[in-house]
Parts: C-alpha cells; sequence; structure tokens
C-alpha cells in the first residue's frame, strides 16, 4: 500500500526523462572544500585487524580464539596472513580451549595470541586464574574485546576489573592506532614480565576503522624463535608452588605499575585545576567535549590512561597534584574512580572526585561524546562553576520525529532455524490441546536466540553459550508436569553443550535437545567448528558428528532430520513428536544449510487468484522475505527458496515462482 | 578541517562498504578518517548505520547529536530515524525506495514511507531525493543502490574529496566481477544527481 503511493508520488512530482527518480527541491550550493590526492603509506584498519597486524610484527607464531563479536576479526586478520607468515591459527572448540592451547604453546617459549569476546574470558577464566601464578616464557596476549551498549552480548562486564581480579596487566587502546601499538606493547611486557597481559578493547575500537600507520606495509613472515619445552617444576601448579609464587605476582603487579607511569600511553595535557581521568574512546569524548570552550588548556588538565591494570600510580599522583578536582569518565565500571579514589586517600589529597559514584555519569550503557558533556556539566555545576560546554542543538530532536518502524534483528529469510522452531511450535500447540501439557523452551546462545522475536516466540530462557541443556535439566525437576525443549547451535554444542548432554544421562533429565546445525558458525560471520570438517584455515579434518557424540553421551532416542527439502515441515514435526513423548533425554539434530551462505536456487510467489488475504504467513512466520501490499501478501527479491510458507499455506497458493540464477 | 557523514540504512544495503569507500577517499585526499559501524547482530534486517568521520584531526568514532555534515540515507525511514545527527545547514541525500520491516510486532507503528518523505521534505526544502535503488537496478542489480548513493553525494559536490578520487577507489576496491556494474551505476548517479540539482 506504502510503496504504490509513493510510486504515484513520484510519477506525479517528476515528469521529464528522468521520470523514475524524484527531484524535491533544488540542491543549495554550500559546498565542503575538495582537497587533492596525497600519497599516503597508511592503511584503512579496523581496530581487530590492527591488532592481528600489531601482533604479526611482534612475531605472533600461534593464534587461537573463539569468534565472538567484537572480537572475531582479529583472528580472521591473522588467518588470511597465516600461510605466508607461518603462523599457526586455529579456531578453538572454546575459549578455555583456546587459552590453554596457546598457554602450551608459550611455555615453550613461543608468542601466542587468544582472541574472544569479553563472556568468552569469563569461559577462559578458570585456567587465566592460575596462569597468573605460573606466567609463561615466550608471550601470552590475550585480546579481550568489551561491549559497553551492550550491542551484541550478555552482559556490560568490565574486563579491566577482571585484570585487576586476575593480577593481569590490562592496557586499553583508544583508536585503531593505539590498538596496533598496545599489541606490540603487550607482547614485549609478556615476554619481559613472564606474564598474561590483556589488551582489553571496546566495541568502538574493535570495530571502528582508521588510518593507521604501520611499520611494514606488508606482514612479512615471523621468526620462529621458540627453544621448544623445557621440563621444570614451575609448570606444574601446586599449592605450595602457588605460595611460593604469590609474592613474585605481587611483585610483578608493583614493577608494572611503576614502568606503566612512565610510557607516553599515559599522557596529560592542559594545566587546568578541574582534572579529567579517562581511558579507552571515553578520553576521545572528553578531549572532543572540553574543545567546544575557548581557553580549554587553562581549565582543564586531562589524564588519558592507556595501561589501565596495575594502575600507573605515580603518573596519576603527580596528576592528581596539580587539580583541585576531577572528573572521572569512563565506561562501565568506576574502575579508574575507586583508583583514584584509594590513591588520594592514601596520599591524604584534598581533591574532590566527580564519577559514577556520585551519580554525575551513568552507571551504564555506552557513552558518546554528548553523555559526556553532559557528565562534565553535571560535575560543573555540582561544583558551582558558571562554565558549561556547549552541545551543537539538532535542527530536529528525537522527540520531534515522526512514528518509525521498528527494525528487530530477525531470522534471514529462508533460515532452517524458522522451519524448526514452527515444528516444534505445532507440536506443543497439539500436546497443549490434546494433554493440557505446556512446554517450555530453553534457547541458547547464536542466531537462534533470534526465535524469542514476534511471531515466533519460541525462546523462554537464554543465559550464556550450553545453558540451555542445564537449565532446561532444572526446570524439569521442578516442572515435573511440562515439556522441556533446549535448542542449541552446531558450534554451541562443540564449545560447552556436550557437558550439559552427559549431566542430562547421567541424573535423568527428561528432556528433549534440538541442535540446530547449520553447518557454520553463523552469528559471528561464519566460521568453521568442529563438526564441519575444515580448520580456520580451510584444511580438511576429521568431521565430528553431533549425533554420534549424543549417542556415546548415552542419549536412548537420536533423530538426524534434514531441512533442505522444501517439503521438510512435515518430517520435522513427527521426529518431534517422537522426541516430545519419549521418557528420558533426547535429541533431535537438524540438519540444514545456513541461508546466509547459500546461494538460492529458486524463490516462491503467491497466486493472487488463489490467496485469500488470510495472512497466515506473515502472522506465523515472520520471514522478512513476504510483505504486505495493499492489505494482500507477497515475496520480495529476498526470498532463497526454503518453501516454509508453502508448506503453511491453508489455501496452496504459494508456489515456485522461478529459478535464482 | 573536520566532515561528518552519517549513513543509514537496513542491514544488507551495503551501508558498511560505502562507509569504507568513503573513509578509503577521505585517506587518499590526505585526512585522518575514523568510521564506527553497526556489525553483528543488528545486520539481519535491522536498522543499520555507519559514522564517517573526516578531518585533519583523529576523533572518537562517533558523530555528536547535531553535528553530521551530510546524511546519506539509503532508505526513507532510516533517514528520519537519524536526522538528529544532522547539523544547522547539514545535506540530505535520500534514497526514496522503501523497505518495509520484516515483522510487525502488535502496536508498533504502521510505515508510511509517503508521509516520512513529505515529513523530510518540510524539514530540509533542499533535501535530494531518488530512487536510487530503481536507478541500480535499471542498470544492472539493484544491490548497487549504495554505490548509486556515492555516486549522488559525489555528483552533488557534497564531498570533501573529488569524484575521481572516490572513483579510483572504487575501481581499487570492487571484484573485477562487479566493477562495471557498479561505474555503471556510480556515472548514472552522477548524472542523475546533475540534472535534478540543475548543475
Amino acid at each position: 500500500m506504502g510503496i504504490q503511493i509513493l510510486f504515484r508520488f513520484i510519477l506525479i512530482l517528476f515528469p521529464s526523462r528522468f521520470v523514475k527518480y524524484i527531484k524535491i527541491y533544488q540542491l543549495v550550493k554550500i559546498l565542503p572544500a575538495i582537497r587533492d590526492d596525497l600519497l599516503t603509506d597508511k592503511k584503512l584498519l579496523m581496530g581487530n585487524e590492527a591488532i592481528a597486524l600489531g601482533a604479526i610484527e611482534a612475531g605472533v607464531q600461534v593464534v587461537t580464539g573463539y569468534p565472538g563479536t567484537p572480537s572475531t576479526e582479529a583472528l580472521e586478520t591473522v588467518i588470511r596472513h597465516a600461510d605466508r607468515c607461518g603462523i599457526y591459527t586455529e579456531w578453538s572448540s572454546n575459549e578455555k580451549v583456546a587459552l590453554e592451547t596457546a598457554v602450551g604453546a608459550a611455555y615453550s617459549g613461543a608468542k601466542a595470541l587468544v582472541t574472544m569476546k569479553q563472556v568468552g574470558l569469563n569461559v577462559a577464566s578458570d585456567p587465566l586464574m592460575s596462569l597468573s601464578y605460573i606466567g609463561v616464557k615466550g608471550a601470552l596476549v590475550l585480546l579481550v574485546a568489551d561491549d559497553p551498549g551492550p550491542h551484541s552480548s550478555q552482559t556490560e562486564q568490565d574486563t579491566r576489573a577482571f585484570g585487576h581480579f586476575a593480577n593481569i596487566p590490562v592496557l586499553d587502546p583508544a583508536t585503531p592506532q593505539e590498538a596496533y601499538e598496545l599489541t606490540k606493547l603487550a607482547f614485549e611486557l609478556s615476554h619481559e614480565f613472564e606474564i598474561p597481559v590483556i589488551l582489553r578493547t571496546t566495541t568502538r575500537v574493535s570495530h571502528s576503522c582508521g588510518d593507521v600507520e604501520v611499520a611494514v606495509a606488508e606482514p612479512a613472515p615471523v621468526e620462529a624463535v621458540c627453544e621448544g619445552f623445557v621440563k621444570d617444576r614451575r609448570w606444574t601448579i601446586f599449592p605450595r608452588l602457588t605460595a611460593e609464587r604469590h609474592p613474585w605476582l605481587e611483585s610483578v603487579q608493583v614493577q608494572l605499575s611503576e614502568r606503566f607511569s612512565g610510557l607516553p600511553f599515559n599522557s596529560v595535557s592542559g594545566s587546568g585545576k578541574i582534572g579529567i581521568i579517562a581511558s579507552g574512546v571515553s578520553a576521545l569524548y572528553v578531549k572532543e567535549a572540553v574543545e567546544t570552550v575557548r581557553g580549554f588548556e587553562e581549565l582543564f588538565t586531562l589524564l588519558r590512561v592507556g595501561t589501565v591494570y596495575p594502575f600507573p600510580e605515580s603518573a596519576a599522583l603527580s596528576f592528581l597534584k596539580g587539580i583541585d578536582r576531577l572528573i572521572v569518565a569512563e565506561e562501565l565500571d568506576p574502575y579508574l574512580e575507586e583508583q583514584v579514589l584509594q590513591l588520594i586517600g592514601r596520599a591524604h589529597l584534598l581533591v574532590d572526585v566527580y564519577g559514577k559514584k556520585n551519580g554525575i555519569f551513568p552507571v551504564s550503557g555506552e557513552y558518546n561524546v554528548d553523555l559526556v558533556i553532559d557528565g562534565i556539566n553535571r560535575a560543573l555545576s555540582a561544583f558551582g562553576e558558571d562554565l558549561r560546554l556547549s552541545q551543537a542543538s539538532p535542527v530536529i530532536s528525537r522527540e520531534k520525529l515522526p512514528p518509525l518502524p521498528v527494525r528487530t534483528p530477525t531470522l534471514c529469510a529462508g533460515c532452517m532455524h524458522r522451519t524448526v522452531f514452527y515444528a516444534f511450535k505445532q507440536a506443543a500447540k497439539q500436546l497443549k490441546k490434546e494433554a493440557q501439557t505446556d512446554t517450555i523452551f530453553s534457547g541458547d546462545i547464536g542466531c537462534y536466540t533470534l526465535g524469542n522475536a514476534y511471531p515466533l516466540n519460541m525462546v523462554d530462557t537464554c543465559l550464556c553459550m550450553g545453558a540451555g541443556v542445564s537449565i532446561a535439566g532444572g526446570l524439569f525437576r521442578t516442572n515435573p508436569k511440562a515439556k522441556h525443549v533446549a535448542f542449541i547451535g552446531d558450534s554451541t554444542f562443540f564449545h560447552s553443550g556436550i557437558a550439559a548432554v552427559v549431566n542430562a544421562v547421567y541424573n535423568g533429565a527428561d528432556i528433549t535437545l534440538a541442535v540446530l546445525d547449520n553447518r557454520t558458525t553463523a552469528m559471528t560471520g561464519h566460521q568453521p567448528h568442529p563438526g564441519i570438517g575444515l580448520t580456520a584455515l580451510g584444511n580438511a579434518s576429521k568431521a565430528i558428528e553431533i549425533a554420534d557424540v549424543v549417542r556415546s553421551c548415552g542419549v536412548e532416542l537420536v533423530r538426524t532430520v534434514d531441512t533442505v527439502d522444501t517439503d521438510s515441515l512435515e518430517s520435522c514435526v513427527k521426529a518431534v513428536k517422537e522426541a516430545m513423548n519419549f521418557r528420558g533425554p533426547s535429541v533431535i539434530v537438524f540438519k540444514g544449510k545456513c541461508a546466509g551462505i547459500t546461494k538460492p536456487d529458486k524463490y516462491y510467489k503467491i497466486k493472487p487468484e488463489a490467496c485469500t488475504g488470510c495472512g497466515l504467513c506473515i502472522k506465523e512466520l515472520g520471514c522478512p522475505a513476504i510483505n504486505l501490499a495493499a492489505d494482500e501478501p507477497f515475496i520480495q527479491d529476498s526470498c532463497s527458496g526454503c518453501g516454509l510458507c508453502a508448506q503453511i499455506c491453508p489455501s496452496e497458493a504459494i508456489c515456485i515462482g522461478g529459478v535464482k540464477l | 578541517m573536520k566532515y561528518d557523514i552519517l549513513i543509514a540504512g537496513v542491514g544488507g544495503q551495503g551501508v558498511v562498504l560505502a562507509s569504507r569507500m568513503l573513509a578509503l577517499a577521505a585517506m587518499k585526499a590526505g585526512f585522518h578518517v575514523s568510521t564506527a559501524e553497526t556489525i553483528g547482530m543488528s545486520q539481519r534486517e535491522g536498522s543499520v548505520s555507519s559514522h564517517i568521520r573526516i578531518g585533519d584531526k583523529i576523533s572518537g568514532s562517533l558523530i555528536p547529536i547535531g553535528q553530521a555534515d551530510l546524511l546519506l540515507g539509503l532508505e526513507p525511514a532510516e533517514t528520519v530515524r537519524n536526522l538528529p545527527f544532522l547539523r544547522e545547514g547539514g545535506k540530505v541525500l535520500v534514497n526514496t525506495h522503501a523497505i518495509p520491516p520484516a515483522s510487525r510486532p502488535p502496536g508498533s507503528p504502521e510505515y508510511d514511507p509517503a508521509a516520512l518523505l513529505s515529513f523530510l521534505c518540510t524539514c530540509y526544502p533542499d533535501i535530494l531525493c531518488s530512487d536510487f535503488t530503481e536507478l541500480a537496478e535499471d542498470v544492472g542489480t539493484y544491490r548497487a543502490a549504495n554505490v548509486a548513493m556515492l555516486g549522488a553525494a559525489a555528483g552533488a559536490r557534497v564531498l570533501p574529496f573529488s569524484e575521481e578520487t572516490l572513483k579510483a577507489v572504487l575501481d581499487a576496491e570492487i571484484p573485477e566481477k562487479y566493477k562495471a556494474v557498479n561505474r555503471a551505476v556510480f556515472e548514472r548517479a552522477v548524472k542523475c544527481i546533475r540534472f535534478i540539482s540543475g548543475t
């Protein structure tokens, strides 16, 4: 309907040769100054790419990781250079395994990098906490990407605080350029102090692109310096060894704090009596915020902290001695705020601190320049200054915008998960009708978390990687009359699903596990995993069959259902009913293809003469390829030919429209 | 000098590629550049935007409210959604081709592209609108609507680098297979925008 009006609108407005392209009004000629081309040796790099190049330049020999937004592109970039540079790379089955693999390499004197997102560090925290006592020999750097907002994560945890907790140094870059430089520093420090180092980024560093000046234009082969593993009691943790190493570990913290105080990554600018301390991208927001004031250099002194843990106390102390009041601008935890508060207390300084703890800055969410200006102005007002930072006012504010369509992330057109969710929905509906039995659906982490969206509404719980199976087990103990279904993706199954299946069998949980096997790690951009038969570099490897794994765990009812056929819904529903009726743990492996990486061979269309306009295809499926025009459904170009809509149409009005080239 | 460009669209329209092309062209012209993109979950049929900050100094990658010099809207509703970023006197280029949302949960507003387009025209009398998706489709593929928008921006002379600089970047970055069609879409968009803006 809307589109037809639009076409009419276009035709009325523009009658000439460009009849299809409408013109509204003339362009006002206020044009930016054009600059001519310059020769430059800089590269446009995403933060994650810059980290990869920094690591290669530092001589990294082994790189492992598990995909996770916003960290994934770092390892992907290393993979692109791996063969030529002689670097071993792997996508490991999870972050704990990735870290432990890198640990083995570093024990042997190699330089290793592990990449993960912030919640991945939780999975890897067991080896990490012990590793800090043991230390490393070559070098070990962890890239951990935090996600303030969060944009695509379960938590807003702060890895700076994690480093503090684990006694592991943390570097916190603000730009892709700094990410590149701090990666190299991380390797140097790790090698020199024999301790793992965390390079912590946030989404706006990892996923920001910027011009980066790199030392070498093309990554060169790394020099393979690795003396090999030398047997020594230092590699075997034991209570006595831990007791011996703890004083060493604490002394390293003091040494590093001193070293950090002298580094240029912690820089002071300005000479004013109002101090501002910030790290990461927040420091850039602060800079942009204060620069709106004439003579800001005389009003403010800014301390940018690039090496956040161990806190560079000497540098901070001399900064604090020059100011009367301190504003702390930082995303996530009040980490810097707590560091300066205790420093001010210990040094008996008279400096008031304005940050999250007294409500000046938001305690959660992602920051930006506007939010930092608001915070600084609140602080200025709290200490009675007349000065305010000015903010550009938009021509049209958010409040004045007309109502806009809501665009929630949705399963792709033709996604196999939609078929599986719909099959379970139908089976559960029938079960409710015939036996008054409710079904509880536990989801997991991956594309299929999007099954929670309207109109499928098929995710009742979601907590963390691999949790769905065990949560279903717990729900069964407390809701024995209901049916319990857990969904897990193929990559997540290998990541942390197997132990939960073992537990369900061991303790006899009456649950049905649906493995959504689309043959890739889809959500993070299609990385291979242990079930595919390909390594990170694309070499052939043993493909592990999920059905074989669960059978060997003792699951007695295991079914494999193909979802590729355009009439697969019926066989899906049949398998679902059988598994849900089975007493004890049951598993269905739904095999299909990820629509995101499969070239469609056909598309569907709606026969207008047969369509009754019941709208079932739209109301039930939420497929982005089906839409309404003048209250009648139509199938758009994005159709990838899964045929699910044709299978549910009560009037058989949907049929194959043709071949897709 | 600073020049902030915001590209807004829907996942799958090629916002990230368009932003990369502009960033590379800006670098080629000797500026510092930083971009912030929506990557990940929201890519799937969600609203996506890319902030491109071009200038003589390095800054944070997010454009503050009311400071964008140019808004390239690949879709009408997404253009309106990002209007608060535009500065007084900032330029707007809009692709009138509407993409309805994938699903409409109960209670969500009806999408009326025509109403949003007239809202845009009332707010920004010097706005430049065209169906760039249709233009791209006519030349070869609707997928090149993002490149059509780049051509339009170059043609309207609202970029801080020359049309030739941007064309050179496109030539270097776009795979051989798609080069001819993208080049043709770009040229057509340049002509179209020059024609409708009378330059």
